[in-house]
């Protein structure tokens, strides 16, 4: 991805450091007047080497690693890497704890849609709404808390099941809860299709055909809002999702509005399963045991995380440690979509189409080997680690 | 007389800065968390504003850094340029266990350490995360620290 300039061009450099953004990202925008010509992403600002961090930790240590990829979509990542450890096992959770792990998965989808309503509407200057949402966003996190004791990291997932449960009290403090959000929801569905001033930052801004979405890989609601049917919920249940199942959202405009509209639909799925969860949760047992140390194996576990399709890929080499831990977030799958929808915007209309596709960066930045067609590079470890130390010398 | 004219600045100034400090964040290589919970700390449940607290864009015109997350190598020259480019007196609170130790990501090979390593902290605020009010708490004690 070269920035390509020619004299009468201006580049526009924005982060990493950036207001508007909680993450360090840096993206060069070359514009000819007010319109954008060519885009262009630094990620790799937050890579901590968390795989490689991994191989040197326990199984049980990695689970609370793992949870800490992202801060926004922490259980997914628990999740994922735990149902992968116990088909390594042989084992398999307990079905309250498989519905309870998927109640915490959907009041975090919950407040990851919430949470990305407002930032987004705050990037197109739609503080109100933003203040509001994340207001609204206060009560589900006050409903992860009282099940999980944290309001962010609520480590739910321990290997074999679940560390919490829920009580008649709590799951009536989910009912209202759910009563209230849906409520507001619907004010803001009806402000995200109504409202003429926002509809104009938003239809048909930012345009993905369902062809592109195809191609440049897009999922996750991203790629829902051009049509894309893809959901790993509904494509291979995980969890509880095959008792309490959920119905796809698709739209098929892929402009910014469809991409709102998408995510605020994917909320009332949410409101509803979770009231199904609660009123209909399986009794049982929480945990099955673990072995310490994992059988030898591959295995390769999918969730869908608030943003799309998390893979985990894990080896063991029947230690107590894993032998490679490999994570492939939706984020950076959704990065290229950006950078082509972009083209032929108006600058001011860059910080909503970045925002649209909910990016994430502590996710993201992982090391990833770009196969260009002619110049491409592989690097084992020894030469990685080797450049590393030069680069940074 | 110039002497007692400087001293009655000094005093305005220290006066404005206890009570509105404009605050920049910068997250060197944190997992979100945290970040979340300061972004929580400015919507209405929390809402520093009413303190006079203002979160705002560029370093040139911050008085205090919030950093969170351990500082990861290649965010480290960008903290150290953005501290440098505050004015002075310049106050760093670092929020989250990771910008305290490193936290769970102590030993990752990306990772230098956490922030006191870089640049000088005078505020750690513990937690993973913590809590917008514990945040708040840690600004109001900084600000307490200023007062003559
Ligand atoms: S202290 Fe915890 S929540 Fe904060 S950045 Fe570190 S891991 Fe994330």
């Amino acid at each position: 991805m070269e920035p390509k300039t020619a004299p009468e061009k201006f580049i526009v450099p924005i982060g990493p450091q950036h207001p508007a953004l909680k993450e360090p990202g840096h993206f060069e925008f070359t514009v000819e007047g007010e319109v954008v010509t060519n885009a262009t992403a630094r990620l790799g600002f937050v890579h901590r080497g968390m795989e490689k961090g991994a191989e040197n930790r326990t199984w049980v240590q990695d689970l609370y690693l793992m949870e800490r990829v992202c801060g926004i979509c922490s259980h997914v990542h628990a999740l994922a890497f735990s149902l992968g450890v116990e088909k390594l096992a042989g084992v398999q959770a307990p079905p309250r704890a498989q519905a309870i792990r998927e109640l915490v998965s959907e009041l975090e989808r919950i407040h990851s849609h919430l949470l990305w309503l407002g930032v987004a509407a705050h990037e197109g200057g739609f503080d109100t709404l933003f203040m509001f949402s994340w207001r609204d966003r206060e009560t589900v996190m006050d409903l992860l808390e009282t099940i999980s004791g944290n309001r962010v990291n609520y480590s739910a997932n321990v290997l074999g099941g679940v560390k919490i449960d829920i009580n008649e009290k709590q799951a009536d403090a989910i009912r209202k809860g759910m009563d209230f959000l849906e409520e507001r929801t619907q004010h803001y569905l009806k402000v995200v299709t109504e409202d003429e001033t926002f509809l104009g930052r938003t239809r048909n801004i930012g345009v993905m055909t369902y062809e592109q979405a195809d191609f440049l890989g897009a999922i996750g609601p991203t790629g829902r809002a051009s049509g894309v049917k893809r959901d790993v919920r509904v494509d291979s249940p995980y969890t509880a999702y095959s008792d309490f199942p959920v119905n796809l959202v698709t739209h098929t405009h892929g402009d910014l509005e469809a991409r709102f509209i998408v995510r605020i639909k994917e909320l009332y799925e949410s409101y509803r399963l979770v009231r199904e969860l609660v009123d209909k949760m399986p009794a049982g047992e929480l945990t099955v045991k673990v072995p310490r140390r994992i059988p030898e194996g591959e295995v390769i576990s999918r969730v869908e995380a608030p943003r799309g399709e998390l893979l985990y890929f894990l080896k063991s080499n029947g230690s107590d440690k894993p032998e490679r831990v490999k994570v492939r977030t939706p984020s950076l799958c959704n990065w290229s979509s950006v950078l082509v929808t972009a083209v032929g915007h108006n600058l001011a209309d860059m910080p909503m189409i970045l925002a649209g596709i909910d990016p994430c960066f502590s996710c993201n930045d992982r090391v990833v080997t770009v196969n260009r067609k002619t110049d491409s590079t592989q690097m084992d470890w020894e030469d990685l680690r080797q450049y590393g130390i030069e680069y940074y010398k | 007389m110039e002497n007692l004219m400087q001293g009655v600045m000094e005093k305005v100034k220290t006066w404005a800065r206890i009570n509105s400090p404009w605050a920049i964040h910068y997250n060197s290589g944190s997992c979100n968390g945290c970040d979340i919970e300061i972004l929580a700390t400015l919507t209405p449940r929390y809402d520093v504003e009413r303190f006079g607290i203002k979160l705002q864009g560029s370093p040139r015109h911050a008085d205090v850094l919030i950093c969170t997350g351990p500082v990861t190598l290649q965010s480290r020259d960008r903290l150290v340029r953005i501290y440098e480019q505050m004015p002075e007196p310049k106050f760093v609170v670092a929020v989250g266990s990771c910008g305290i130790s490193g936290g769970v990501f102590q030993g990752c090979y990306n990772v230098v350490g956490d922030i006191s390593e870089v640049i000088p902290v005078n505020v750690y605020i513990p937690g993973c995360p913590p809590r917008p009010e514990a945040i708040i708490h840690g600004v109001v004690e900084l600000l307490k620290s200023l007062q003559p």
